[in-house]
């Protein structure tokens, strides 16, 4: 199995690219942006006992990083599929 | 039953455990040796993963680290956390399409040439090495403490056990080993959170526990208590200190990232699932599986800080006496990671962030996790466990550590380089013999540790960080880089890399080898050592970049392996050539 042309394998790359990129901003602005570069400004918002930048720095980061990865995996099983570079 | 009994009995019934596994999962082929013979399930291969990468560092050591050091220990958080998130897009599924055994293997291939091979087996070998050092201190302390041996005695230990496993099974043994050890250690690091939390918070989930009001009746939030009672005694506010500067922690955060991301022991593990689709679904196990012992991190790190302070100050200004004191404290003070001076002779235990008056001379970071449960009083069979948890945790990553140490030498340096013509039982004979010198090495280099056992491993972060990491990634993405880039981008930046290191730590962490002091430590817009991995990424794609500008492009069967990586189908299993 392979691609049904080269038309197909720019696409699926530029898709899986455009999707990496999507989920790299998000990783970049949940973790260093509200754990580390805002996290003076969002210490003033209260989650429960926690100061919400202190939260993202030492939980909600790591949630954050889980949604994403298992999101992607899904997202590339979908993708291999349209593509027919599955291999199931 | 005494603790020192049920101590022997948890931490024997592990070990048997582990020893049983290991030879009912022996190699008998290279393949089963390297990568389990590329037929591991994607979950048993993420706990399995996660049981490697979470080291005495993570175990024994990070939530002390961030005790002591509040928000700025986010660092270790998030670094040794988001760095998954780039395995499982950027790295794992592509390595896993090329389907080899190691990782200079690729990097030889790719840039096609033995001179960047050789170069990724160096780099590759100093930051293991680095890393098995942290491992060799925390399983020292943890026997030191737990079996009532001396540190040197404990080590030895250490590497028996690690040399029966990991020689006999190779990467199948140690994989099914690391199964069975992180069902330990997970247990060893949640049980005692959940009870301590119960006491504290009334919550039973320690994740919640953290944000919640004291149980106390008192309704104010553990976490504001915790800054309230720290900053009376003149220590940073718990919630805001930061480490170093924005700058530093930001840098810091990154270096960890991507050093896990280029951590060799890890990335082999991915050789060892069916398919690509399992590469990226493996990464979300072993991310969910150490994100339970990540997200629980930080409260046993600010409970037990709490706790520590309530034993020796119950209420403000009634310090307990010395004489008093309880039997952690005791224990402690025997290994030398906990010690007392009575300044101004009151007989009673100061402990404040002034250094005149402070009469907690030392509190290693290290014994914090190990200490906790008896610090809150809870039964003698937790203390036990986790004491067998700290031991599978170190054990766990030295044996990953100590087979990519071996395989680079057996498999890239040997059969790769030096020796293309050997068998595959001499192959297989040679792994071990390099895994029985890896372990000595680690051994004596675990007898003389440089620093902490997480600062150790930051360290080695750092080094993965600034030179297998942006090979890899160059080696994908791009199709333009090349062999002369590649190998001019590792030396700069692991060479950039170590000698900054060694500037503030001594050459080859020799603390009188130090050079350059009059540059002051941090000199570099005020970046700490262990953060440094990411400067040095920065100058490996720079220097990669503008000498493979220079020099001619890969030719053209190179760049075809860049596409054929790229689709996932045909991964096939792990192939030796």
């Amino acid at each position: 199995m392979a691609f049904r042309s080269e038309e197909d394998a720019k696409n699926y790359w530029r898709e899986n690219v455009s999707l990496m990129v999507k989920l790299m901003i998000i990783w970049f602005v949940v973790s260093f942006g509200c754990g580390i570069l805002f996290v003076d400004a969002l210490n003033n918002i209260q989650l429960g006992g926690y100061k919400l930048g202190f939260w993202f720095a030492q939980q909600g980061s790591i949630y954050t990083f889980l949604v994403l990865i298992w999101y992607y995996a899904k997202a590339m099983g979908k993708l291999d599929a349209k593509y027919g570079v599955n291999e199931d | 039953m005494d603790l020192q009994t049920l101590t022997y009995i948890v931490v024997g019934a592990t070990f048997a455990l582990y020893i049983g596994i290991a030879i009912w999962a022996r190699a008998g082929s290279t393949k089963e040796f390297y990568v389990a013979g590329g037929g591991v399930n994607p979950v048993a291969n993420g706990m399995a993963t996660a049981a490697d990468w979470m080291s005495a560092a993570s175990f024994i050591s990070m939530a002390g680290l961030i005790a002591f050091m509040g928000y700025g220990g986010s660092v270790f958080l998030m670094g040794w956390t988001g760095g998954y998130v780039i395995l499982a897009m950027l790295l794992a599924p592509y390595l896993r399409k090329y389907g080899k055994f190691t990782v200079p293997e690729f990097i030889g291939d790719r840039f096609y040439s033995n001179a960047a091979r050789v170069v990724a087996v160096v780099c590759l070998i100093i930051c293991s090495v680095t890393y098995v050092i942290g491992q060799m201190k925390g399983v020292g302390v943890a026997f030191a403490r737990f079996l009532e041996v001396s540190y040197d005695m404990g080590l030895y230990i250490g590497m028996t056990i690690v040399f029966i496993y990991a020689v006999l099974g190779g990467m199948k043994g140690i994989t099914y080993t690391q199964i069975a050890q992180y069902c330990v250690l997970i247990l060893a690091y949640t049980i005692p959170a959940v009870f301590i939390s119960l006491q504290l918070t009334g919550n039973p989930l320690p994740q919640l526990g953290l944000g919640s009001t004291m149980a106390d009746g008192s309704g104010v939030y553990m976490l504001d208590r915790l800054d309230q009672v720290v900053t009376e005694l003149g220590f940073a506010q718990y919630t805001v200190s930061k480490r170093g500067d924005t700058l530093n922690m930001f840098v810091y955060t990154m270096s960890l990232m991507i050093g896990t991301a280029g951590l060799p022991h890890v990335i082999i593990r991915f050789f060892t699932v069916p398919k690509v689709k399992d590469a990226r679904s493996s990464a979300g196990y072993a991310l969910l599986f150490i994100a339970i012992l990540y997200t629980t991190a930080p409260a046993v790190a600010a409970m037990a800080r709490l706790n520590l302070h309530q034993t020796i100050e119950p209420v403000a200004g009634q310090n307990i006496a010395y004489d008093e004191r309880p039997a952690w404290f005791k224990n402690w003070e025997k290994t030398g990671l906990l010690a007392f001076e009575d300044k101004n002779g009151d007989g009673r235990i100061q402990y404040s962030a002034d250094k005149a008056t402070n009469e907690m001379v030392k509190v290693d970071n290290d014994i914090m996790v190990l200490a906790n449960p008896e610090i809150a009083k809870l039964p003698n069979w937790v203390i036990a466990l986790v004491a067998a948890g700290g031991l599978a945790a170190a054990l766990s990553t030295a044996a990953g550590l100590l087979l990519a140490i071996a395989s680079a030498i057996s498999h890239d340096l040997l059969k790769g380089i030096l020796k293309p013509d050997m068998d595959e039982k001499s192959e297989l004979m040679w792994s071990r013999v390099a895994m029985v010198g890896a372990i000595g090495v680690a051994g004596y280099l675990g007898l003389n540790p440089p620093g902490f056992a997480a600062g150790t491993v930051a360290l080695a972060f750092g080094l993965a960080a600034s030179s297998i990491f942006p090979a890899l990634m160059m080696g994908i993405f791009s199709k333009r880089v090349n062999m002369q880039g590649a190998i001019a981008g590792m030396i700069a930046g692991i060479f950039i890399t170590l000698f900054y290191v060694f500037q503030h730590k001594g050459l080859f962490f020799i603390p009188e080898w130090t050079y350059l002091e009059s540059w002051g430590s941090n000199w570099f817009m005020g970046i700490e050592p262990n953060a440094f991995g990411a400067i040095g990424a920065i100058v490996n794609f720079a220097v990669a970049y503008i000498v493979s500008s220079m020099t001619a492009e890969p030719p053209q069967h190179v760049q075809d392996m860049v596409e054929y990586i790229r689709i996932p189908v045909g991964a096939g299993q792990a192939q030796d050539h």
